[in-house]
């Protein structure tokens, strides 16, 4: 079944008659999904009347206020911190390495980024922190912040990844013969290209407020996606057990990755601060702050080997891929890994290289960001494509027909590909609704035909993706992640999963697909708040998992509440689940992650099942470039995308939405400079996100080739437009123009120079330095 | 120095510095921290309000410069407005709407206009301003209308939805 | 984090004259470029503020004397809405609708805009192009300064410290022509990477263009003329030729910069094209 979602604005479309999607076997749908009315949002009401809490409205009587001293320099030996004498420091505590109670690590993957630079440490990026201060009001703790220096050595900084020799991660794939492929191919195409930093932008900035607790530990209120990373990093830095470290998500307003690793960081610092002073401390994060500390999207360099035969079979593809990592570790492996298995795009080819390595520089961490990697690697590998279709002249559409993945296609990592494939059906139901190939005729008759008079060029461009569902590898099953459900004592029904709400809809889903399972309206059940002191470890809010992963296991603990009151009362669960309640007390499911069935994967060839499933997205966008000033307005984006299941098709046309136009900004304006590795766009004049003006008419198409191995057959929808738009937007402006640009974002200084060899931009993504540079060192 | 002003119809007197932004003394000062910052520096839209009907960036202005003046902020578009219950962090989140919804707060909530909602008390009152100007409901209108509110997940196409859909449904002084 | 300054609130101007003869007083319009300092996060908060916005006096759009006078504090909405505006300065109106958006709109104004100096101030290259003259006043009277001269470096007015702008004169000139056209970085909400002004006259036997202003924000130090082009231009007409000559004239001219809004050479190439786009549409080949 494929959900229709009209367009926005007056665009009509015509039926598709695309390949019928993969049918379900019927036992295991879930009855009523998605053709029920849609339930509005459950948290709506609050937030559309002001009335929800976000961390910084939060009011806890008697807080102090933080902030955090931040290194100057990208690479530096801390000397020593140095307190105004003048200043009176009793009315403000003051918080340094020294001080901290656990481990002075951020803990995550590796145990490499410090809580604090201590003294004698080093400070390895710009904007680092380095010492806490509170203070009971504003003014004060505006005058020490002033008061506070760092006594440091500067060392030497790499900010060229490509000149770093401090690798963090490193993989290696093959699949067939790439030499024997690329010495059989009729052409060869060869092709670099390169991304810079992406900011995440949520419209909240990062904040946390800490309260002491009672039995010595602390409570910690804020903006997060995984209370349990926040809840994990507390109890290794301030050495606490479990029940005295507590998290507690606050309305989230937004995350996109942002803000998965780095509330750690803040929540460490508030809570260090909050059981310094033994009072609330609100550590609020301002936009200027934010855009300077926090993690973006990793730049990346990927170039491209790729033979072809004339008829359009590619037939080898060689990939090298380099990622800068920034200063730390953070989740840069995790991110380098699905950067390599998507490398080569959703393409079936007999013989791959994918080498790929992740390196440190002097600047700020680079983390988890919508897409993890694969919008990097795959604006890469569509942008090569369609070079490839331009090399063997044929249609970029026919040339995606004729190498897309189909059932029993294997993936680099010798990943047979066995259900849910509809790279096919995302591909033709995106050319069919945009009318591809004939705007395409359309534009090159334009083209062709354009004279000096004309001064707006119209193109339109195509790409395909595909997005791992889910943890890679076996993530998934080393997480062990639980979901609760609860018959409470008074006949409430209630979920309690970690899973938090930042906008996506985790919040009307989750009662959604219980109610369904239960057969109860949705109204009958609730959900529990995300506090650690009240919900299990489902796991963080990351990879697209939530509808897929968490979301049948939602399913499956309310099967098992269902068939354990029904057998206690011999009637339907709707009809008898109060009186169960009365009669034989509270019932509770914790149920644990089962593993998908035959799926596989080994950690040390790194090969077998990278992901339980695949979600497939097509865009086709269409521009208008200005032949005088090369400013580019996308016009209107067709996106369709295979989910698995459509669960909720509101929330998820509004995630395929969003989505679509981070990538279109990716694609055309979003860019960071640097300046001896501290980022210049630093606040939001400066840092420049689309505006309604901006954006395009984006049109919806959702398909559901389910996952057979979830309950639902949902296969998460998150990431998959973010990979899909930018390389889409980059084909259309080649359409419009004839320029490939090989750099994002496209910016009109770069297709100038592409058209007229004006001098190019600096490429992206790398650091400029002030001052002559000194030898490149080591960076660590 | 005392000023006076009136929030959503209540005639209020605030003490504060002059220079005290007006985004400070509703949140602040006046408690209704539904009008959030978003970034300080006039550029995302999330602290707009209505200064005597018009949007402004509360960010930007100073408490000094709307004495005696009219604000209307997102707390004042609910039919029952004043009397929301508090925050919902602390509890459970509840089912359904509550019937005091305005006609553009139901029209967000109808079409998927708010995600996040960091973004959505400002879009609502630039939603609100144009939809007081009786304007055609076109989709260039709406878009220019809200051009000063940044939003990151919708990619804007339900929040504009939801703008026209309540303006086809409660046409504005001039419709 | 705002920590507030103490400000005063005059309610006449010769009130403000006296506060701004007191030296130290950092005067505040519609707060949109000072309220960002507030929080102390970018640049210095101000010392002491004088806040201008309760003046009548620095108020309203008339014409006076054939020439439409802008009252300082006159906002870019107002600008927009304005009758008198759209008759005698249409490239101002231009300029204003391409500022913020309307929440900046309703509450940044035009004498806020020369006052900050910026080099990417949007209306200052139309106040060049239009020959604006900028009336400063003071407790000793008042002084026009031609707007050629009220910039004299980068983030610098004419303005003495006890001086406030008061209005700004643009002089009515009978047919005069006004193109305006800014390049951003996206359509909203954007400071500009180029922005040019271009005014003339035709000459009614000759078809020459006479009296040809064309000024530039956001490449150089300054809002500049660029005096080289427009002697390019001066008695010429708007054919092919003419056009390639002063766009090329016009890149020869400009030594803007790299910044992390655009590239030198972007910002050159662009002026030039901009131009030439201007004057294509203006001779209608």
């Amino acid at each position: 079944m494929t959900i229709e979602t009209p367009p926005g604005r007056g665009r009509s479309r015509p039926k598709t008659s695309a390949p019928a999607p993969v049918v379900v076997p019927p036992g295991t749908q879930t009855p009523g999904l998605a053709r029920r009315t849609a339930p509005l949002r459950r948290e709506g009401p609050a937030k559309l009347t002001g009335t929800a809490l976000y961390a910084d409205d939060l009011v806890f009587p008697g807080a102090w206020y933080g902030a955090t001293i931040r290194s100057s320099e990208p690479h530096a030996r801390l000397l020593g911190i140095e307190l105004d004498p003048g200043f009176d420091w009793t009315r403000v505590t003051v918080v340094t390495a020294a001080d901290i109670p656990g481990d002075n690590v951020v803990s995550l993957i590796r145990d490499d980024q410090p809580i604090l630079v201590p003294v004698g440490g080093e400070i390895r990026h710009q904007a680092e922190p380095v010492v806490l201060l509170a203070a009971a009001d504003r003014e004060t703790l505006r005058e020490a912040r002033k008061r506070v220096s760092l006594r440091t050595e500067a060392l030497p900084a790499v900010f060229d990844p490509l000149a770093s020799s401090v690798v963090i991660a490193e993989f290696d794939l093959a699949k067939g013969d790439v030499a024997a492929g690329l010495a059989a191919a009729d052409l060869i195409v060869d092709g670099t290209y390169r991304v810079g930093h992406q900011e995440q932008l949520y419209i909240e900035n990062n904040a946390m407020i800490a309260v002491p607790r009672p039995d010595g530990g602390v409570a910690v209120h804020g903006s997060l996606q995984c209370p349990y990373y926040v809840h994990r990093a507390l109890r290794r830095g301030l050495a606490l057990d479990a029940e005295q470290a507590q998290v507690v998500q606050a309305e989230t307003g937004g995350g996109f990755g942002g803000k998965e690793e780095y509330p750690s960081m803040v929540g460490l610092h508030a809570a260090l601060l909050a059981l310094r002073t033994g009072k609330p401390v609100r550590m609020i994060y301002d936009r200027h702050e934010d855009l300077t500390a926090t993690t973006k999207r990793h730049p990346a360099i990927v170039t491209h080997r790729t033979g072809v035969m004339r008829d359009g079979r590619i037939v080898a593809q060689h990939i090298e891929l380099l990622m800068d990592g920034g200063a730390y570790t953070t989740l840069t492996p995790v991110v380098l890994s699905r950067a390599t298995i998507h490398a080569g795009g959703p393409y079936d080819v007999p013989n791959v290289r994918i080498r790929s390595r992740a390196v440190a520089t002097n600047t700020p961490p680079n983390g988890a960001f919508r897409g993890f990697g694969a919008p990097q690697s795959e604006f890469a590998a569509e942008t090569q494509l369609n070079r490839v279709a331009d090399a063997v002249g044929l249609s970029p559409l026919e040339l995606r027909r004729r190498n897309v993945y189909r059932v029993g296609g294997i993936t680099p990592t010798m990943q047979v590909l066995r259900g849910g494939v509809a790279g096919e059906e995302v591909l033709e139901r995106a050319a069919e609704a945009s009318e591809f190939e004939r705007t395409r005729s359309r534009t090159a008759e334009a083209r062709a035909n354009r004279t000096d008079r004309d001064r707006t060029a119209h193109g339109v461009g195509l790409a395909l993706a595909w997005h791992g569902a889910g943890f890679t590898g076996s993530g998934e099953a080393r997480m062990g992640s639980v979901v609760s459900l609860e018959l409470t004592a008074e006949g409430v029904v209630r979920i309690l999963t970690a899973s938090t709400e930042m906008g996506q809809g985790t919040k009307t889903i989750f009662p959604q697909l219980a109610a369904a399972e239960l057969g109860v309206d949705i109204d009958e059940v609730e959900i529990a708040p995300q506090d650690t002191a009240i919900v299990p470890d489902s796991g963080p809010t990351v990879a697209s998992r939530t509808a897929m992963v968490v979301g049948g296991m939602v399913i499956q603990a309310s099967r098992r509440l269902r068939a354990e009151v029904e057998a206690r009362t011999g009637r339907p669960f709707a009809d008898s689940y109060r009186d169960d309640a009365r009669n034989h007390g509270a019932s509770r499911i914790d149920h644990a992650f089962e593993p998908y069935p035959g799926v596989g994967f080994d950690d040390a060839t790194y090969t077998g099942d990278a992901y339980p499933a695949f979600g497939w997205a097509a865009a086709v966008a269409e521009v208008e470039v200005d032949l005088d000033t090369y400013e580019v307005t996308v016009l209107s984006v067709v996106a369709v995308d295979d989910v698995g299941r459509v669960i909720h098709p509101v929330l998820c046309e509004g995630q395929v939405e969003g989505g679509t136009l981070q990538a279109v900004g990716y694609a055309t304006i979003e860019e960071i400079k640097l300046l001896d590795g501290r980022y210049l766009n630093d606040r939001l004049q400066t840092y420049l996100i689309p505006t309604a003006l901006d954006a395009p008419r984006i049109e919806t198409i959702l398909v559901e080739a389910a996952f057979r191995d979830a309950p639902h057959g949902a296969k998460g929808v998150g990431e998959l437009p973010m990979d899909v738009g930018a390389p889409a937007v980059v084909a259309a402006i080649h359409d419009a123009t004839g320029a490939w640009i090989t750099d994002l974002p496209a910016t009109p200084e770069r297709i100038m120079a592409a058209l007229s060899g004006i001098d190019p931009p600096e490429p992206p993504g790398i650091s400029a330095v002030s001052a002559p540079p000194s030898d490149p060192g080591p960076v660590r | 120095m005392t000023y006076r002003l009136t929030v959503n119809g209540v005639a209020t007197e605030t003490a504060a510095p002059g220079m005290r932004r007006l985004l400070d003394v509703l949140r602040e000062d006046l408690g209704l921290t539904g009008t959030k910052e978003g970034c300080g520096e006039g550029e995302c839209g999330a602290c707009t309000v209505l200064v005597d009907g018009e949007v402004v960036d509360s960010c930007l202005v100073p408490v000094c410069q709307v004495d005696g003046r009219s604000i209307e902020t997102v707390e004042g578009l609910a039919a029952g407005a004043g009397s929301a219950e508090p925050g919902l962090a602390a509890g459970t989140t509840p089912a359904q709407p509550g019937p005091d919804l305005g006609p553009l707060q139901r029209a967000f909530l109808e079409t998927g206009g708010a995600q996040c909602g960091i973004c959505t008390p400002g879009m609502l009152m630039a939603g609100q301003a144009f939809l007081a100007t009786g304007q055609a409901p076109t989709d260039a209108a709406i878009r220019e209308a809200i051009a000063g509110n940044l939003c990151r997940c919708t990619g804007y196409t339900k929040i504009i939805e939801a703008i026209a859909l309540a303006a086809a449904a409660e046409p504005g002084p001039g419709g | 984090m705002p920590v507030e300054p103490p400000v005063v609130s005059p309610a006449t101007l010769a009130e403000a004259y006296v506060l701004a003869g007191g030296g130290d007083h950092r005067p505040l319009a519609g707060g949109t470029d000072l309220l960002v300092q507030i929080t102390g996060e970018i640049g210095e908060p101000p010392e002491r503020v004088l806040d201008l916005w309760r003046l009548a006096e620095l108020r309203g759009i008339a014409v006076v004397d054939s020439a439409l006078e802008l009252g300082a504090l006159t906002t870019y909405t107002e600008i927009r809405r304005s009758v008198l505006c759209a008759a005698h300065a249409p490239a101002l109106v231009e300029a204003a609708a391409t500022i913020g958006a309307a929440q900046i709109q309703n509450r940044g104004t035009i004498g806020g805009n020369a006052m900050n100096a910026s080099p990417a101030g949007d209306t200052l290259p139309v106040l060049l192009a239009l020959d604006a003259e900028l009336v400063a006043g003071g407790s000793s009277g008042e002084r026009v300064i031609p707007a050629t001269e009220f910039w004299p470096a980068y983030r610098r007015t004419a303005l003495r410290p006890d001086e406030l702008l008061v209005r700004i004169r643009i002089p009515i000139v009978g047919d005069r022509q006004q193109r305006f056209r800014k390049v951003g970085t996206r359509r909203a909400q954007a400071i500009s990477k180029v922005v040019l002004a271009l005014a003339w006259r035709v000459e009614p036997d000759s078809g020459l263009w006479r009296g040809v202003r064309l000024a530039l924000g956001s490449v150089a130090a300054t809002p500049v003329r660029a005096a080289g082009t427009e002697a390019i231009l001066e008695g010429s007409s708007p054919d092919a030729a003419t056009a390639e000559r002063a766009a090329a004239g016009l890149v020869a001219e400009l030594q803007p910069i790299d910044d992390v809004r655009s590239t030198a050479s972007y910002r050159r190439a662009v002026s030039g094209r901009v131009l030439h786009r201007l004057l294509r549409d203006a001779g209608g080949w």
